[in-house]
């Protein structure tokens, strides 16, 4: 099976989340960049699995500028084969879908995978954009998925419950909880994720859809006010006259 | 301005997030409502109320298969002549929109929480909750894909023209095994009050005073990563990072300590309410109320003045 696995980058959890140039621009400074997670717990590792079980290759792609190798690198370590990397900085998800799909497209790939989303734009747009552009299926933020010859069984989350569909190769899935673990690369990965092969390819042209302006940062929360655990009545007051939601 | 809205009306009823999306959608411009499946039409006349003025509803699709409803969405977008397109941002939402985007190639604006500005932007919510941004779209015609529980919405008392709409929208891209529905009333992604517990709580079988309280409150239960991880509660009730981002307008967490990545699936709610013995625990930097104590103590006693409340309303 060939396998193709988008990895996006993405601040770590506990970052300090600030921004600079007028607001215009999220401020990177002591900004520790992570394999997003549902890209490298979710998608990377059921990818590998799958191959493990079936056989194949496992490829990477990211669109992202040369700082995003170190991220690359660790997707290696944990198992990929090779890695592509888009040289541009993405301007918006669209314009990653357009180059992911333009690759793909020459790749004759079986399997696309994304995670349900990035954790710093929280866009669950990519998958999608890329299965219109391919037109191929679709299954968004799927927790398993099993392949038995030429079709995937799949569970993906639908309002209030859990369908399962069958779909045909090829296809695009995003890859939510449950679909697999982490895994943590060892040191025999990390060495051998040094001389993989990092292939970079310089984007194609495409327009920008949607461009963000500036950022903000929500306002910050009044203080806690504190009430005695023996006194339910007075939160009960509160809750009722002051924040008016019961 | 001429807007088209798509609402998932599968599950018979319509959720409230699609009628927020009908309302966001007619103050932005003369609206028409496009939905599939086997609805009650007096349901969907009755979503003039919330400003609709026609809907039109596929009776021939009755899946959310992102494919077809894409194609549909492509085809009721040209009869309408809209160029604002509106999704509610629930799981119909994410798995169509962006296929819709990249089919018309109109430019998507996800997690917005308000209308569009003077200016065209739009503001969202982005780094899971921690910061906000104003998007600008440069297409000739936008996708918002508004953030359940953001706006609020005022019912007026108008009918809605409903018209069959027929459309060729491709063949089915999956085919549909078997759905697995969660029990309990009230769904989680819908719920105004949500009555949350964690690993505080010691075992499965306390849960008791925790359905207690939702139930009172007509609240949905939900609980912490570990709780779902270890099997104490069902998946679908995690809330978080990786589980799900839910923004009800009064969010009780009990034995929850409130790490970011518990916060990232909750800071969007309108009161936080936290109970924990620890004095320490993050969790009451984000929350408007707290109490520190038992929670085995402390619900009971909710519960009970809730119903003395309930009792005099």
């Amino acid at each position: 099976m060939k396998l193709l696995v988008c990895i996006s980058k993405a601040p770590d959890t506990t970052s300090k989340i600030d921004f600079v140039d007028n607001n215009t621009k999220f401020n990177e400074a002591g900004v520790q960049y992570i394999v997003n997670p549902y890209d490298e717990w979710y998608a990377l590792v059921r990818a590998l699995e799958l191959k493990e079980t079936l056989g194949g290759t496992v490829t990477t792609i990211t669109v992202g500028p040369p700082e995003d190798e170190a991220v690359i690198r660790k997707a290696l370590a944990i198992g990929a084969d090779e890695s592509v990397r888009i040289n541009a900085v993405a301007k918006d998800a669209y314009f990653t879908a357009f180059q992911i799909a333009d690759y793909a497209k020459k790749g004759g790939f079986d399997i696309v995978f994304t995670g349900k989303e990035t954790i710093n734009y929280n866009g669950s747009q990519v998958g999608g954009m890329i299965a219109e552009l391919l037109n191929q299926p679709f299954i968004s933020l799927a927790s398993k998925l099993d392949v038995s010859g030429t079709t995937a069984t799949i569970h993906k989350e639908i309002p209030g419950g859990t369908e399962i569909v069958e779909v045909n190769l090829p296809f695009i899935i995003s890859a939510a909880k449950g679909m697999a673990e982490q895994r943590i690369p060892n040191m025999r990965g990390i060495m051998a994720a040094r001389t993989k092969p990092l292939q970079i390819i310089e984007p194609v042209v495409t327009d920008e859809l949607v461009s963000f302006v500036s950022y903000d940062l929500p306002k910050a929360k009044s203080a806690c006010k504190y009430i005695d655990p023996a006194n339910m009545a007075e939160l009960v007051h509160l809750l009722h006259t002051e924040a008016k939601v019961i | 301005m001429s807007v088209l809205v798509y609402i998932d009306t599968l599950s018979g009823h319509i959720p409230k997030s699609a009628i927020e999306a009908v309302y966001y959608g007619s103050k932005i411009g003369s609206t028409t409502v496009l939905t599939n499946g086997p609805i009650d039409k007096n349901f969907l006349a009755d979503l003039g109320n919330y400003g609709a003025s026609k809907v039109l509803v596929n009776r021939t699709l009755t899946s959310s298969d992102p494919s077809q409803v894409s194609q549909l969405v492509a085809a009721a977008v040209a009869a309408a002549g809209a160029t604002t397109i509106v999704f509610s941002m629930d799981l119909t939402g994410k798995a169509v929109a962006p296929r819709v985007s990249a089919r018309l190639k109109a430019g998507l604006v996800v997690g917005a929480i308000d209308l569009p500005a003077d200016d065209g932007t739009i503001k969202v919510n982005v780094f899971s909750g921690k910061a906000l941004g104003k998007v600008k779209v440069n297409s000739a015609i936008r996708i918002i894909g508004l953030t359940p529980n953001s706006i609020p919405v005022v019912k007026g008392n108008s009918t809605a023209v409903v018209e069959e709409f027929s459309a060729d929208f491709g063949q089915p891209s999956v085919t549909v095994k078997s759905v697995e529905k969660q029990k309990g009333d009230i769904l989680l992604p819908e719920a105004n009050i949500v009555v949350s517990a964690g690993r505080g709580l010691k075992g499965p079988e306390n849960w008791g005073i925790v359905e207690d309280l939702a139930k009172v409150l007509g609240a949905a239960t939900a609980c912490s990563r570990p709780v779902a991880d270890i099997g104490w509660r069902p998946h679908h009730e995690h809330v978080g990072q990786t589980g799900l981002a839910i923004r009800p307008d009064l969010y009780i967490a009990a034995g929850i300590s409130g790490a970011i990545q518990h916060l990232a699936g909750v800071n969007g709610s309108k009161v936080i309410v936290v109970i924990n013995t620890d004095s320490e625990a993050p969790f009451f930097k984000a929350a408007d109320y707290g109490i520190i104590g038992d929670a085995f103590d402390v619900l009971p006693k909710l519960t009970a003045e809730i119903s003395k409340l309930k009792a005099q309303h």
